[in-house]
């Protein structure tokens, strides 16, 4: 039967939206639409964006493997390699630094009336984006391949069961939340 | 229904929601929650504006075909659940300047414009660089257990962590 719903392009499409939905009116009830709270973030006075990112991914790790062991989900893991996370997530990292925004919530920053996400985040995005589609063909050969490891997984590169490196993410995620709030932070 | 009204939810509440909202759409879509390929298929029916069938041929877009997709449309209601909910809240407004920037960095429109137009190149840059963005290596990654996905969101906040204290420690004081 889910096979079916994924099949169907226009409900996809529709489902899609309906997600985004969902996903945009959640960032902004939790104020990381805002770029005070992004930056509060990054300069480590106001912890609100870790603390929903950590949640979700407690809840969302558990769920989806869960899932997956009923055969109602399977993964999608990204391949992945030195070159391409790292270089390009710490150009990212400047990014989003000078933003105060990254490429989910500029788009829910746009939807709360935040000039600055769509007249510099969202055109930025478009040049930015565009610039590396056409530099694609030189990057690949020479950056991106850099220290591939491919669709690799925790478990896989350190050779544990699946289920014990999800108990101690979330036992070291949970610790970490409590460290946050008892700091006041 | 009061509580769709109010300004602000737990971190925790709102966290839990994405979790959910990713097995939502690993069930239902099969597809990871991510926004930046979004960007780059809309780059890409831009350049084919200006340049017809011939931006189709660049290899990344034959990668990324620039057609609306589940994701284009996932970043599209993005935007409009955050306006539903900044309107029920009474949050809605434009605002050219963030009060934290202001604070700090004054009332200049055009330098808070071009900061934020850097910003955004190298954000869209980096996050088809690295392959993901916030969401899709940061939330969807991780709880996939991805070493990319770990691996980027940390150098995203390296990076991040590093520029905004730069900007306000060093630059701005």
């Amino acid at each position: 039967m889910l096979k079916a719903i994924h099949s169907k392009k226009g409900l996809q499409l529709c489902l899609g939206l309906l997600i985004g939905i969902v996903f945009g009116f959640l960032l902004q009830k939790g104020g990381a639409t805002r770029y005070d709270v992004i930056i509060g973030q990054l300069l480590l006075q106001d912890f609100t964006v870790v603390k929903i990112m950590l949640s979700a991914v407690v809840t969302g790790m558990i769920g989806v493997h869960f899932l997956k062991s009923q055969k109602m989900a399977r993964l999608h893991l990204k391949s992945g390699s030195f070159g391409q996370n790292v270089i390009g997530g710490l150009i990212f990292g400047v990014g989003f630094g000078l933003l105060g925004y990254c490429p989910g919530t500029v788009a829910g920053a746009a939807g709360e009336g935040s000039l600055d996400a769509i007249f510099g985040g969202i055109i930025g995005m478009l040049i930015g984006t565009g610039i590396f589609a056409i530099l694609f063909p030189k990057l690949q050969k020479k950056i991106l391949e850099i220290g591939y490891f491919g669709e690799l997984s925790l478990p896989e590169l350190l050779k544990i069961n699946e289920w014990l490196v999800i108990m101690i993410v979330c036992a070291a995620i949970i610790v970490l939340l409590f460290t946050i709030e008892k700091a006041g932070l | 229904m009061e509580w769709l009204r109010l300004e602000q939810w737990s971190p925790y509440i709102v966290g839990v929601g994405i979790g959910i909202l990713s097995c939502l759409s690993f069930v239902l879509s099969d597809h990871p929650i991510g926004c930046s390929t979004a960007f780059v298929r809309s780059s890409g029916m831009i350049e084919r504006l200006f340049r017809g069938t011939k931006a189709e041929e660049r290899p990344y877009y034959r990668q990324f075909s620039p057609t609306i997709t589940w994701e284009w449309m996932l970043v599209v209601g993005v935007i409009i659940g955050s306006f539903i909910s900044a309107i029920l809240s009474g949050r809605f407004g434009f605002n050219w300047i963030p009060a934290k920037w202001e604070a700090t960095a004054g009332d200049a429109v055009y330098i808070r414009w071009f900061v934020a137009l850097v910003g955004g190149i190298l954000l869209g840059f980096g996050a088809r660089f690295a392959g993901g963005c916030t969401s899709g290596h940061g939330i969807s990654g991780m709880l996939q257990l991805a070493v990319s996905g770990w691996l980027a969101a940390m150098c995203f906040f390296i990076g991040g962590i590093a520029t905004a204290m730069f900007i306000f420690r060093i630059v701005l004081v």
